[in-house]
């Protein structure tokens, strides 16, 4: 390993290419967590998006119509305004009426971090654009199989669960995968209310290591790095699911 | 031209009740965050609404600032993104990998890390002969906010022309056309049609990102509310002047969106 440091310590001295993070302890450890934050918070906003959008989709087909304008409106309201005042206005505007916590120090623990609430936020925004792809994933199995599991007793619940969702999760992966990988672009977002997700965590490096060029290029290689990894493993699952002979 | 002077289809009616609909929520809610946020006032100091208002003004001219951003970007984006994407159905070879190359890599950056790119990377001046062309602050955002744009328009075009059935480009090529031709008199008028509601979901998606440019430093709204609030100093303000941020940019966004499904529909409707 300190071969290694001693390579970019040399280059840093040589050509004046400042690479902190593979010499320098504190900036390293930094930088990692910075990622182990991008991916911490991108997994709990996928996981809660994901169950976001399935319950959405299953009370879009509700019968009852007061149920159906009430998702329609967090859709609408959530697709149709900016991620970012919606991050600020949870953390800031939804936080500063919530209770805080005596810690000794001076404004007190409040009841959400803000990791929290850039969970909450996130996963509310991501969560509305999962709703619609499902919606339109579940008017795309064909009638004729509702009707079939009907037939056979089903209740509307179990042909949710055990066939329309299912088919409809399969042909809505690929709409699906798309929404996890601007999920992930999403949580930069997060930089604005100081989680120390990987944004964060370079900026705090290039203005105290002074290397603002190579560090944008290390963190866009490390974004790129990581949607490669989502795009091939949601290519991967899609792989998996297909039905075999089944196209839409 | 012709979806302008059909009558509405039942559809497009049903999603202007749902405009109507939504609107009347998101009016309700506003004033009940005002009321919510008075009821923590401590009694004698001054209302929640007139602080508010005091502030409107000032946030909506920031508001107007996003828009024009968000149109000057894709103005660039667009241009550029048409070259880009026509790079993507080049015959050549390394035009195509290099387009293509260059679209992933725009398309999949976080936008806000681009922009980053943008305002640390691009002089704050060029000379060019002489002429020195100045860049302040907002137009290397312009162009930060561009760079993505262009690599969604590549896409755009490449998607829209290649949904273009290869009969067209053979019975076009039994006329005799050659390439240009084809793609010009042939392929990219019925093509473009097509990709217009992409292009105007691209826009939507572009305009709720322009806040993003007060996180590097540019002046627009959510600077403007954040400065108010500052100054106010008063953290019950938080929720309804974020709110009524919201609402604006809503206001803005649901039409379009609502346009491009009707769009849509019109043009499933005559394929």
């Amino acid at each position: 390993m300190s071969g290694v440091a001693e390579w970019f310590r040399w280059l840093n001295s040589a050509h004046g290419i400042n690479l902190s993070i593979f010499y320098d302890g504190f900036d390293q450890r930094r930088f990692v967590t910075g990622i182990e934050t991008t991916l911490g918070l991108s997994l709990a906003c996928v996981a809660a998006s994901f169950a976001l959008g399935v319950l959405g989709a299953w009370l879009q087909g509700s019968k009852s119509r007061l149920v159906r304008a009430s998702v329609r409106c967090y859709v609408e309201f959530f697709r149709n305004t900016p991620p970012l005042i919606q991050l600020l206005f949870f953390y800031f505007g939804i936080g500063a009426l919530l209770p805080t916590f005596p810690d000794g120090s001076a404004g007190g623990q409040p009841l959400v971090s803000n990791l929290g609430w850039a969970i909450v936020s996130l996963s509310l925004f991501a969560g509305a654009h999962n709703v619609e792809i499902f919606r339109s994933g579940i008017e795309a199995v064909p009638r004729a199989m509702r009707e079939a599991a009907e037939a056979l007793g089903h209740t509307r619940f179990q042909i949710f669960r055990l066939i329309v969702f299912p088919m409809a999760f399969r042909i809505s992966l690929p709409a699906f995968n798309n929404n996890l990988v601007n999920l992930v672009k999403t949580t930069t977002l997060a930089y604005a209310i100081a989680v120390p997700e990987l944004l964060y965590a370079s900026a705090q490096i290039w203005s105290e290591s002074f290397n603002v060029k190579e560090m944008m290029n290390v963190l866009l290689l490390v974004y790129l790095a990581l949607i490669a990894v989502v795009v091939w493993g949601m290519g991967w699952l899609e792989r998996r699911l297909r039905i075999p002979g089944y196209s839409v | 031209m012709r979806a302008l002077v059909d009558t509405p289809s039942p559809s497009a009616a049903l999603e202007c009740r749902w405009l109507g609909a939504i609107s009347a929520v998101l009016l309700a809610l506003f004033p009940l965050s005002v009321a919510l946020a008075q009821a923590t006032v401590r009694p004698g100091s001054e209302s929640i609404l007139s602080g508010v208002l005091r502030w409107l003004p000032l946030v909506f001219s920031g508001f107007l600032f996003n828009l024009l951003v968000s149109v000057l970007s894709m103005a660039l984006g667009t241009a550029l993104g048409v070259i880009l994407g026509f790079g993507l159905i080049a015959r050549g070879t390394s035009a195509r990998i290099a387009s293509l190359g260059a679209m992933q890599f725009f398309r999949n950056a976080p936008w806000l890390v681009l922009l980053f790119y943008a305002m640390f990377l691009i002089p704050y001046q060029v000379t060019v002969f002489g002429w020195s062309i100045p860049f302040p602050d907002w137009i290397k955002a312009v162009i930060g906010l561009a760079l993505p744009v262009m690599a969604n328009v590549a896409e755009i075009v490449r998607g829209g022309v290649l949904s273009i059935p290869a009969g067209q480009w053979e019975s076009a090529r039994g006329l005799a056309l050659n390439r240009r031709q084809i793609l010009w008199l042939v392929i990219v008028p019925q093509a473009v049609r097509r990709m217009i509601p992409p292009w105007m979901n691209l826009y939507a998606t572009l305009a709720m990102a322009t806040p993003l440019i007060s996180i590097v430093g540019v002046q627009d709204a959510l600077t403007m509310t954040r400065s108010a609030l500052v100054a106010e100093g008063r953290p019950e303000l938080f929720l309804p002047m974020y709110l009524a941020l919201l609402v604006m940019f809503f206001s803005f966004c649901y039409p379009v969106a609502l346009a491009t499904r009707t769009l849509e529909r019109h043009l499933d409707a005559q394929t």
